[in-house]
């Protein structure tokens, strides 16, 4: 092999091209500090909204609503991982529709599963800068520690980032099908699953026909089993395994149909307009 | 390229040859969408080396056309060949030995341009980057704006940027849409000698779509003239100009466009 073709063969594989993705959104992260400020805004405020008010009624009735009060905390920071990983995934693919960038990429080697794993990686990061600050001051403010939940968050956790991240791949396939008409579904889909998520109440408050609907989402199944080990200290492994089994569905129809409408904008040149 | 019979229309013809033979080979090419045929049954092949210009009016089919060979947009039917690949089943081997720049299609704006060149370096792989970065820096003239965001630069600035970035993994194949649009004579003529220049040193195959007609005298030996979704003539410039009995492509091009009869045998 020349110098010449050796300088023109490809190095780094997979990983490079996953890196090359990430790079372009931490770039603009890295010298943006409202950017930053913008991810840690949200979570923030929610935390000082419903931690002084947990405190405020703690304050007024005693212990078990105190109890109450740590279990409003614990959704509060638990759903905004859901949020923040949804958010992180659309957020990815959007700058790019935003800045008509898609056609660069996807002229490119990178495949579409690499595309994937960089939307996630980036998720992950916009969570850790997101969520983290929040958690930090939920343990100031209010002296509610996440973490003595226990290695069991681990499993929440991860439940509710795998569901943030198969809404997102819903959010992206309508928005690979319907255009910029269907960006606000970036800011709303998961905020109107909330009511249905049982993130403040148990699944029993619900009417008996809706209950069908908040147990087939994991995100039920999750706070049912933190509301169970903040309020009786035992660990729910069956609604964990449900949440689990859940997530494995729908995650395997988000993907499929992400798959799908990637190769139908490729049918209708929708990767060539999409932005305009 | 292939140019036996240049007076026919080339109606999903291609040559008995092996396919590795061509950088491009294209066969039986549609591309419908819904009632509207954007291209229709084209077929044509350009060898390794060569520059070929893809004329025609606006909604010829040459856009469609280069998206189709990128990988962009999936053929109704027919088949594409890159460098050996097919890109119905192999795509991703050929468009890590290619690239693409369109003035209708931009980098992230907010991204410093040595940002942007890191980017895209790192999704084609490319060895030894900032050396490479340095290198086309120096090149395209870029030192003074590396650092700058893309969206505050001048058109003629963007272009260089876009040329580099097509140029950053040292592509065996080029595919330029309308490289020179809106630019002024001066840089205008600048991308069209470090185009000269890069096919000249690397033996790329470049596939030009352009209605700037000096400039496809200028840079190609061959060309595609697209009308409807077909392509409805072909041959050298030379080969052309002769045909139609006109000093220039420009009239040529209008020739065609307008359905003038040839004046020359």
């Amino acid at each position: 092999m020349s110098a010449a073709q050796l300088a023109n063969t490809p190095s780094g594989g997979s990983t490079r091209r996953v890196w090359g993705l990430m790079y372009r959104h931490l770039a603009l992260y890295r010298r943006s500090w409202p950017r930053l400020l913008e991810l840690m805004y949200w979570p923030v405020l929610q935390m000082l909204i419903w931690g002084f008010t947990a405190q405020f009624l703690a304050m007024r009735s005693g212990n078990p609503v105190a109890v109450a009060g740590g279990v409003l905390i614990g959704g509060v920071l638990l759903w905004e991982i859901a949020l923040r990983g949804q958010m992180g995934v659309t957020m990815t693919f959007l700058e790019e529709v935003w800045s008509r960038n898609l056609a660069h990429i996807f002229v490119s080697p990178i495949r579409p599963w690499e595309m994937v794993a960089a939307m996630l990686g980036m998720s992950l990061v916009r969570l850790f800068v997101s969520v983290l600050p929040a958690i930090f001051l939920a343990w100031v403010l209010y002296r509610f520690n996440l973490f003595a939940l226990g290695p069991v968050l681990v499993l929440f956790a991860a439940n509710l980032l795998v569901m943030g991240w198969w809404i997102a791949f819903g959010v992206t396939s309508l928005v690979l099908r319907h255009g910029q008409g269907a960006e606000p579904l970036a800011w709303t889909l998961l905020f109107a699953l909330t009511p249905f998520s049982a993130v403040f109440y148990p699944v029993a408050v619900l009417p008996f026909w809706l209950r069908p609907v908040a147990l087939a989402l994991p995100s039920a199944h999750v706070f049912e089993g933190m509301r169970a080990v903040l309020n009786q200290g035992v660990i729910r492994w069956d609604h964990l395994a449900a949440a689990a089994a859940l997530n494995v569905v729908w995650m395997t129809g988000a993907i499929v149909l992400f798959a799908a409408q990637l190769r139908a904008a490729r049918t209708r040149g929708a990767l060539l307009t999409i932005g305009e | 390229m292939d140019l036996h019979s240049p007076l026919r229309p080339a109606r999903g013809r291609r040559a008995d040859r092996l396919p590795e033979a061509w950088a491009i080979d294209v066969a039986h090419l549609t591309k419908r969408y819904g009632d509207v045929l954007a291209v229709d049954d084209i077929g044509f092949t350009v060898a390794p080396g060569q520059t070929v210009g893809l004329l025609g009016g606006n909604g010829a089919g040459k856009t469609t056309t280069i998206a189709m060979l990128l990988g962009l947009l999936i053929p109704t039917s027919g088949s594409i060949r890159v460098l050996g690949h097919d890109m119905a089943t192999d795509r991703f081997a050929a468009l890590a030995r290619m690239n693409f720049s369109s003035p209708y299609v931009a980098l992230p704006h907010r991204l410093r341009v040595v940002e942007n060149l890191r980017v895209y370096g790192h999704l084609y792989g490319v060895r030894h980057l900032e050396r490479r970065i340095a290198q086309l820096a120096g090149t395209l003239d870029l030192g003074a704006i590396l650092d700058r965001p893309s969206g505050e630069l001048s058109a003629g600035q963007k272009t260089r940027v876009a040329l580099a970035k097509a140029l950053i993994n040292t592509p065996d194949l080029l595919l330029l849409d309308e490289p020179t649009a809106s630019l002024d004579p001066d840089i205008g003529d600048l991308v069209r000698t470090r185009l000269e220049d890069y096919r000249a040193d690397t033996g790329c195959t470049i596939l030009l779509a352009s209605h700037n007609m000096a400039e496809v005298e200028r840079l190609c030996s061959h060309v595609l003239m697209m009308k409807r979704g077909q392509i409805v003539d072909r041959g050298s410039p030379a080969e052309l100009l002769a045909r139609y009995g006109r000093e220039d492509m420009e009239e040529v091009f209008l020739d065609i466009a307008r359905d003038r009869q040839r004046t020359a045998a």
